[in-house]
């Protein structure tokens, strides 16, 4: 019980920043939806920082590392590290100017001028929409498991059914109804205050958690060492031989159970257990995975909140250690928790779902303080109202004023236009995640690979005068379509460890919507000399 | 100093693929570390240092001064 009203206490704290944070607003679309550009150094970091890191890392990290090991690591943190920073560098500053210059809102704005084209808003804003979708749910998915793995037992007559457990559908319907107010009330202010606020609980709690689990399992030298002995291959990249006869054994058992399964086609599929180590072609295209954060809608919204270019240096430099901060305890505890045995008992049941390895872990091991305290911190790692914001953001500006007109509506109608709108998106989000429960990291993934994708036409609309209209067109449309190709062929998602030629899809993905940009720039008519001259200045000889 | 900042962070995406640690557990750095985590911990810290100099010596120059263009100011659009 202490555990679900420290959960309660927390929710509060939200909603009473987004009420505070509204007293500062001043009523125009500038301040709701960009805080009037006015965005200081600390605050854009935290904002980034905050956004970039979600559910995904908290709950995905110690998930995956549970099952694969400490190599999740590089492959996520430490890539996002020299990556995040890169996009934030080259892309972040050069979109804050243009927003700046030009007064834009949304990316769609941006990409209408600089390609010439209104339609290009009509092919993307339903691909953008689609792919925030699995990243608004692995947000709902891994926040809901979070609360459902701290409360067990809490309620044992309430919730017979889920061992006394908050069940997911009443967790994440809480969540997502207090983001929404907080989000509706303040705008992207009272986003930025509340992931100021997070990100200060999460940065705190997630290293005295590893320092708090560590002792209750005789130390840092002590956890490490159960996890050799138990299972070395999570400490490295290959599936040690000791491990191979327990590996052996569960895929047997998988196979058994799939056949029945099969037979019956009752429940949902047996999940096939993840085969430890990486595949080093594997690993190299995880480098190309935090691309993305060049092209999140929602990470753009942020970047027109700054004050000025210089506010980026500090997101530039303190990214990498903010997530070094992060990561670290997160993957030693999913080592540590799939792997620790106290009194001859396993500290978390093999069979549990990773997704709640962490939360059983800290319930397991430490008090119900300790464990409600970092509940909270976990449900702090989400971007939702970041997303949530943007959807109405580009709902409102990119498509019902920009086909309707803006005069033929009041700017309250137009701000509750974008609420339902925002509504239903959530409401089908919602619906989906408690009839889909997949892995977090893997949904993630996808999600990931979709915004890759247009990673490099957003690159050519910043640094290649010569890009195109078509090649926008036929880039966006190459890289949605062997997105989806792949993504179905991976049963959506379902298969574990789906590569193709030893690699992520999002190489291939980036390779086709790459090519295809260059291509067809390359053949068709270049851009008019003034909108060049908008974007890049006036050519050198010329000036 | 921009061709080393390239030059950096191309070394940074090199060292990232550090397949020598792929089999390895030890030497287990503070008694508790493996090496691949502390590799890529060490990567980490040195992304920042390689991004503080990027910030230090490749800031752009077209960045530091920008003003809105007249009637793109979005406050300048009616009220809520």
């Amino acid at each position: 019980m202490t555990a679900f009203w420290i959960i309660l206490a927390y929710l509060v704290v939200l909603l009473a920043l987004g009420f505070a944070s509204n007293r500062f607003a001043k009523k125009t679309q500038e301040d709701y939806f960009l805080a009037s550009r006015g965005v200081g150094p600390f605050m854009l970091l935290m904002s980034l920082f905050g956004t970039t890191m979600t559910a995904f890392a908290m709950v995905g990290s110690s998930a995956e590392a549970s099952q694969t090991g400490i190599g999740v690591y590089g492959m996520m943190a430490s890539a996002s590290g020299i990556v995040h920073a890169m996009c934030f560098f080259i892309v972040g500053v050069k979109l804050w100017a243009h927003g700046k210059r030009f007064g834009y809102l949304t990316q769609i704005e941006f990409f209408r001028d600089r390609f010439e084209s209104s339609g290009i808003g009509l092919v993307l804003f339903p691909i953008l929409v689609a792919m925030i979708f699995p990243y608004l749910l692995t947000g709902v998915l891994g926040l809901g498991s979070c609360i459902t793995g701290v409360t067990q037992g809490a309620f044992p007559s309430a919730f017979a059914s889920t061992n006394g457990a908050v069940p997911p559908w009443l967790s994440e319907g809480i969540i997502v109804g207090v983001v929404l107010i907080y989000v509706f009330v303040g705008g992207v202010r009272s986003t930025l205050w509340v992931n100021t606020f997070q990100n200060a609980l999460f940065l705190t709690l997630g290293v005295a958690a590893m320092f708090v689990i560590a002792d209750r399992l005789g130390g840092f030298d002590n956890a490490t060492r159960m996890a050799v002995e138990n299972k070395p291959s999570l400490l490295k990249r290959t599936l040690d031989p000791k491990d191979r006869p327990a590996y052996e054994a569960s895929v047997a058992r998988y196979e058994a159970a799939l056949e029945k399964w099969q037979e019956a086609k009752a429940g949902p599929p047996p999940r096939r257990p993840a085969a430890p180590g990486l595949g080093k072609l594997e690993f190299l295209s995880y480098l190309l995975i935090p691309l993305s954060v060049a092209t999140f809608p929602h990470l753009f919204q942020y970047y027109l909140t700054a004050r000025n270019a210089k506010a980026f240096r500090m997101s530039v430099i303190g990214h990498p250690i903010c997530v070094l901060i992060l990561w670290m305890p997160c993957v030693l505890l999913g080592v540590w928790a799939a792997t620790a045995v106290v009194d001859g008992r396993p500290v978390v049941p093999p069979d549990t779902n990773p997704n709640q390895i962490l939360a059983m872990a800290i319930k397991n091991l430490t008090g119900p303080v300790m464990g409600g305290l970092m509940a909270a911190s976990i449900l702090a790692t989400n971007s939702l109202d970041a997303q949530f914001l943007v959807l109405g953001n580009m709902f409102t500006n990119d498509i019902v004023t920009h086909y309707l007109g803006r005069k033929r509506f009041t700017e309250r109608q137009l701000l509750a236009l974008g609420r339902a709108f925002v509504v239903g998106v959530v409401a089908v989000t919602y619906v989906v995640s408690l009839a889909e429960p997949r892995a977090v990291f893997r949904m993630g993934i996808w999600c990931f690979t979709g915004f890759t994708s247009l990673f490099p036409v957003t690159i050519a609309a910043l640094y290649w005068r010569r890009a195109t209209k078509w090649g926008a067109y036929a880039s966006i449309v190459a890289g949605g379509a062997t997105w989806y190709g792949f993504f179905h062929a991976s049963g959506f998602g379902s298969v574990e460890h789906y590569t193709v030629w030893g690699m992520l899809p999002v190489a291939p993905v980036t390779l086709a919507s790459t090519i295809a940009l260059v291509l067809v720039s390359i053949v068709t008519r270049p851009p008019r000399p003034s909108t060049v001259e908008r974007f890049f200045g006036k050519p050198a000889h010329a000036q | 100093m921009k061709r080393v900042v390239i030059v950096l962070v191309a070394l940074l995406l090199a060292a990232h693929q550090d397949y020598w640690a792929w089999d390895r557990i030890e030497p287990l750095a503070f008694g508790f570390m493996p090496i691949g985590l502390t590799w890529h911990v060490g990567i980490s810290i040195a992304a920042a240092i390689v991004w503080a100099l990027a910030v230090h010596y490749c800031w752009p120059a077209d960045v530091v001064v920008v003003a809105p263009l007249p009637g793109a100011a979005r406050s300048e659009r009616p009220e809520l």
